[in-house]
């Protein structure tokens, strides 16, 4: 809400400084977020008298006038205004200044020839009005040389953002009573002046909708002229951001910035009948102010009468009534309505106004007679007129609320120590009534208040939040404990490993375009699609993190990078039972491009390949303690995969922990992306709990460790075997050859080609055998050699001769 | 001078000519192999007379060991001589690159959140989660912003579709929550709620994650970090949050000078509620956090929104309010991040740039800890 200083000043009797009272603002909780001081703005432009004027000798429409202002001497000034005289004064902007409406600074300038010190300016160049036609002109009596700033009585203006729950000051008048009950001066009464109507309203007024209009009063003025407000209102409102209209509805519009009270004025002639707050019809139309039109339904209120709408109550008055030049006759509307219902409406219709902003959030109920006295007055000052008596349909909500306080609680919960006398010096400063027994009755018009809280917020924000002091924590004995939860344990230390592994973190948009999560979406209850996105890239919860990493890796690439090592730990977004989010903890990892650049040593550059992937994989699910030593390499990683080069690592036939691989050509085109991309994709809500060894110590202390005694034995197999044989199920068929004294299996060749038969290859595996107490002898490696060629013979292989 | 003497001489000096261990292996064998000179020479000793013996003894095996000492002389000059020439053709040139590891790097936001988990926790607070999918009785009701509250529409909400879910009242009852229309959460704040349903009281969380609003400029993006912390206790007041949020400061900046403003403000979920604004000071042109904002060249900075939980909101976590009150705060980790290291553009954040994530990402192995300081320095 901005407002003058000198409006507030209306209001508030103060010495203090436009500083001191916006440090007080923010102090109280109403954060200035501008002070704009129109003296900087109009700094460079005096009150001038044109001494002379004569034609310019090259322009129809110039005069070149000679302008005192009252120092030096007169100055040359070329105006193509037609209203400029000998012997008037105006506004004088000297060379340096610079006009408000058009930020131009002024210059000497010589204009068709003629010299020229400066320019006399208009009403709408200093932006204090529309009027253009001519140069402003000053009464006779104003004193040439004075800043014009000073002489506009130019006031320093407040821009300040109210909160939500204070519709109370979204009127000067509020804050004024703020400021006043936190010492910066004294709050001013207002007296609503008592005019009598002549004769019975003659419309009128009723209410067939309580609940969303409780209260309608109404008054007519009759004889009105309706020409432009006065000088001082306008700029009371433009220093507001408010555009003066004409009189009246200047008019309201001081009432509702000036007490935060919307009022309407409905143009008398225009109305047929009674007017009724009643229910929308349901497709019934308005046009509204804006000069749109807007269809309405059942649910909202409007102002009616035979004709139809002529407001859509609370929010905005209809076009067709609405008062201009030619009103003679008025009716005016100061009405109650429901906070809630205006909210509904005002979104439903996506329409807002300074109106709705107050209705909805709550105006003063106790303030309808005084509002229509106050607007009466003014119209009748300013316009003439006679007003009948006011009709009143239905009546405000009225019963006060009345909080039990403790004044304990103010140390209790605001931690800071007030005597009870200030407290209650705070909350009758404010308007509360403190009575009996600290029963503190609510100003009306303190919709926010719900309960003792709320007091303590008003004593505490008045007597000064800086006053709180810091008061520490009780905590507990010792050293802290430990509080992470195993998930978070295994991020930290997922993330941590992964960017040791030389992987960046990145973090991408939750959201996709929907053909992004389309591609990697498989079939799990279908996705999470925004309603409202707010473009159509970031329209589908992810399903994977796969598509966000791979997109940062083409902007990586079209960047020029050579190659992108990226991973990311978040959710996956799944529909879960019931409708439910089904967010699943996941860790991705795309590697792009090259893995190792071309070297002197090494030669060609190297792309990433499958088996980088799985080498992340493992080391990844390593760090997240899966049982890796018991995992599977199964196929199926997804259609996103390229067939053959791509994998799951499973616990079991059914529980996939990961799946990694090259990345499927259609994906990469996709995409829009060269390759070679591979990826890791690692579940890790999938990962089993390690089981904890509670009574080992603490879980700290790990198995007894005893070196064998003996040097481990190594012993080469060359086996020949089917062509599609996996070689990790012929490394599974010899370590279980004898669990016992196998300790490892390791394929060190696999060779296909020359010398090997058609459908079959080499594959070549170092076993490792670990002796007991003794060595072995012959014999017994024998019968071990004997037993591993058995089981790989059952794989389909045989050993090389 | 003797024969013997002349023929040493002579066999040494042929000894230090040898120019190979070939050639030096033939002098050997010529003197001391089996039949070499002076091995046949020791054989004579056998015939001599005692006193004989007593002379050609010494004579001969001081020769037999001068002409062995000069042979294994020669021998390690020459095999010496052999390894610098082999050393000479090994030469690399070490100005060539060795083979890169790829450096890896941890994101500003995890690294923040993980220096942030470390102060807490020493504070007595745990690390609370929930889901980012939430309903709307979790982010909104439930926080004392009722359906048709204004407050609602400055939360530029991301809602999915209704599926008819909005049927039925709401209560205070999760159940009855589920029946609600889902949207993105656009705060952390609904963990409160989750955390109060789920532990009871007292409590002390923080719960980190992303948050949705549908707003995007320079300093806005659709989703972004924020920091809940949340307190619940008998006694908690105002003074504890101001403490609890200085002392976080204080850590986290790893400054003295952390000086804190308190402005009343406004949020449904907190009464009374407290804007917290941070003093600054201009050091090089940058803003950074710390001294009175007051004083000259100083000035303040908004940094989070907090305050005393509005009793209805306990209420609604099914506590009692006159047993349990505390206080509550939320606060942009992606902006702490931003006044700590140094970043401009919020954008950056999340757009993956290998290049932004090798500059302002952190070493694995910057991992927080208190008693190095959570602050990884440049």
């Amino acid at each position: 809400m901005k407002f003058s200083l000198e409006w507030l000043k209306e209001y508030l009797e103060t010495e203090a400084s436009a500083a001191q009272i916006a440090a007080t603002l923010n102090a109280i909780g109403h954060e200035v977020e501008e002070i704009e001081d129109p003296a900087d703005r109009l700094a460079g432009f005096r009150v001038a008298e044109v001494l002379t004027a004569r034609p310019h000798p090259d322009a129809d429409k110039l005069q070149v006038l000679t302008v005192s202002t009252g120092e030096g001497d007169p100055q040359q000034v070329v105006c193509g205004a037609p209203n400029a005289r000998a012997g008037m004064k105006g506004v004088l902007g000297l060379p340096g200044a610079v006009v408000p409406a058009n930020g131009m600074e002024l210059r000497k300038s010589a204009i068709r020839g003629v010299e020229s010190n400066g320019m006399m300016c208009s009403v709408r160049e200093l932006e204090l009005g529309d009027e253009h036609s001519g140069i402003i002109e000053l009464p006779a009596d104003a004193p040439v040389g004075t800043a014009f700033a000073d002489y506009h009585g130019a006031s320093p203006a407040f821009d300040v953002a109210i909160t939500p729950n204070r519709s109370d000051c979204m009127g000067v008048y509020g804050i004024a009573r703020d400021l006043a009950a936190a010492g910066l001066g004294t709050l001013k009464p207002v007296a609503a002046p008592e005019i009598a109507g002549a004769g019975a309203c003659p419309v009128e007024i009723r209410i067939d909708d309580p609940k969303g209009c409780p209260a309608f009063y109404g008054r007519v003025i009759r004889g009105v002229r309706n020409g432009a407000s006065p000088a001082w209102m306008q700029r009371r409102l433009l220093a507001a951001g408010q555009r003066p209209i004409s009189a009246i509805v200047d008019v309201t519009n001081y009432l509702m910035l000036g007490f935060g009270r919307p009022a309407h004025a409905y143009d008398l002639a225009k109305l047929t009948g009674a007017m009724v707050a009643r229910r929308a019809k349901a497709g019934e139309q308005v046009l509204a102010l804006n000069e749109k039109t807007y269809t309405l339904d059942d649910t909202m209120t409007v102002i009616a009468d035979d004709a139809g709408v002529h407001d859509i109550a609370g929010i905005m008055g209809g076009e067709h009534s609405g008062v201009g030049e030619g009103t003679t006759d008025v009716l005016l509307e100061i009405a109650y309505f429901d906070p809630e219902r205006i909210g509904v409406t005002g979104r439903r219709l996506g329409l807002t106004s300074d109106a709705r902003t107050r209705f909805e959030r709550g105006v003063d109920p106790a303030f309808l007679d005084d509002g229509l006295a106050l607007l009466t007055g003014l119209i009748v000052e300013i316009c003439g007129g006679e007003a009948s008596e006011t009709v009143r349909a239905g009546s405000p909500p009225a019963a006060p609320k009345i909080v039990a306080f403790d004044p304990a609680l103010t140390r209790r919960l605001g931690g800071v120590e007030i005597a009870e006398a200030e407290q209650r010096r705070i909350l009758e400063a404010l308007d509360f009534r403190v009575g009996d027994g600290w029963q503190v009755a609510c100003p009306p018009r303190r919709h926010d208040i719900e309960g003792p809280a709320d007091l303590v917020e008003e004593v505490v924000r008045i007597h000064g939040l800086d006053k709180v002091e810091s008061v520490a924590l009780p905590r507990a004995e010792g050293v802290a404990k430990p509080i992470a939860t195993p998930l978070q344990k295994i991020e930290r230390k997922l993330r941590r490993t992964a960017a040791a592994r030389g992987l960046n973190e990145a973090v991408t948009w939750s959201f996709l375009p929907e053909a992004d999560a389309d591609h990697f979406a498989e079939g799990n209850g279908g996705l999470w699609i925004l309603e409202n996105p707010i473009s159509e890239d970031m329209k589908a919860m992810r399903p994977s993190l796969l598509p966000g990493l791979l997109a940062a890796a083409k902007r990586n690439a079209d960047r020029g990078a050579a190659g992108s090592r990226l991973f990311e730990i978040g959710r996956r977004y799944f529909r879960g039972e019931g409708g439910a989010s089904d967010e699943r903890p996941t860790l991705g990892v795309i590697l792009a491009g090259e893995k190792a650049p071309r070297g002197w040593a090494t030669g060609k550059a190297q792309g990433v390949d499958a088996y980088d992937a799985k080498a992340e994989a493992e080391a990844l699910l390593e760090a997240a303690g899966a049982p890796v030593g018991n995992l599977m390499v199964m196929g199926e990683a997804g259609p996103q995969f390229h067939p053959g080069q791509s994998a799951t690592l499973r616990l079991g036939p059914k529980n996939v922990l990961a799946r990694f691989g090259a990345l499927h050509p259609n994906t990469l085109k996709a995409f829009d992306i060269e390759g070679p991309v591979v990826a890791v994709e690692i579940f890790l809500d999938a990962i089993p709990a390690k089981k904890g060894a509670k009574d080992n110590g603490g879980g700290f202390a790990r198995p007894a460790y005893a070196p064998p005694a003996l040097q481990p034995v190594t012993r080469d197999f060359a086996f020949l075997v089917p062509a599609d044989l996996a070689a990790g199920d012929l490394v599974r068929a010899v370590k279980g050859a004898d669990k016992q004294v196998i300790v490892d299996a390791r394929v060190f060749d696999v060779f296909a080609g020359q010398g090997v038969p058609e459908g079959r290859k080499s594959v070549a595996v170092e076993v490792v055998l670990q002796p007991g107490e003794k060595s072995f002898t012959d014999a017994e490696i024998k019968a071990i050699s004997d037993r591993i060629v058995a089981a790989a013979g059952k794989q389909g292989a045989e050993l090389r001769a | 001078m003797s024969e013997l003497q002349t023929r040493k001489d002579e066999a040494i000096a042929a000894i230090d000519a040898a120019e190979t261990l070939d050639a030096l292996e033939a002098l050997r064998v010529e003197a001391l192999g089996k039949q070499g000179w002076i091995s046949l020479l020791l054989k004579t000793l056998g015939q001599m007379s005692p006193e004989e013996r007593q002379i050609q003894g010494p004579a001969i095996q001081a020769t037999r060991g001068e002409v062995a000492d000069a042979i294994a002389a020669r021998k390690a000059a020459l095999e010496n001589a052999e390894l610098e020439r082999r050393l000479a053709s090994e030469t690399l040139d070490l100005s060539l690159p060795a083979p890169q590891a790829p450096r890896g790097s941890v994101h500003p936001v995890s690294q923040v959140m993980d220096e942030l988990a470390e102060i807490f926790a020493d504070l007595g607070f745990s690390v609370a989660t929930g889901p980012e999918i939430e309903d709307d009785w979790h982010n909104f009701t439930a926080l004392n912003m009722a359906e048709t509250h204004p407050a609602r529409a400055m939360h530029d909400t991301f809602y999915f579709p209704d599926e008819g879910r909005g049927e039925g009242a709401a209560s205070s009852s999760e159940a009855v929550g589920r029946q609600e229309r889902m949207l993105l959460r656009t705060h952390t704040s609904p963990v409160q709620i989750r955390s109060m349903v789920a532990q009871g009281a007292p409590i002390r969380i923080i719960a980190p994650g992303r948050v949705y609003r549908s707003d995007s400029d320079a300093t806005h993006t659709p989703m972004f970090h924020q920091i809940e912390g949340l307190v619940i206790d008998r006694d908690i007041h105002l003074g504890h949050l101001k403490w609890t949020l200085e002392t976080f400061l204080k850590a986290f900046f790893e400054r003295d000078d952390i000086v804190l403003r308190l402005r009343p403000s406004y949020f449904p979920f907190t009464e009374p509620s407290v804007e917290v604004d941070v003093g600054w000071q201009d050091v090089k042109g940058r803003r950074v956090l710390g001294g009175d904002g007051d004083a000259p060249g100083h000035g303040w900075m908004e940094l989070l929104g907090s305050g005393m939980v509005n009793r209805r909101v306990i209420e609604f976590a099914g506590l009692d309010p006159d047993e349990w009150q505390g206080f509550a705060w939320g606060l942009g980790v992606d902006r702490l991040a931003m006044l700590k290291y140094g970043m401009d553009d919020l954008r950056a954040f999340f757009d993956g740039d290998v290049r932004w994530l090798a500059h302002y990402g952190f070493s694995a192995f910057d991992q927080p800890s208190l008693s190095a300081g959570v602050g990884a320095r440049a």
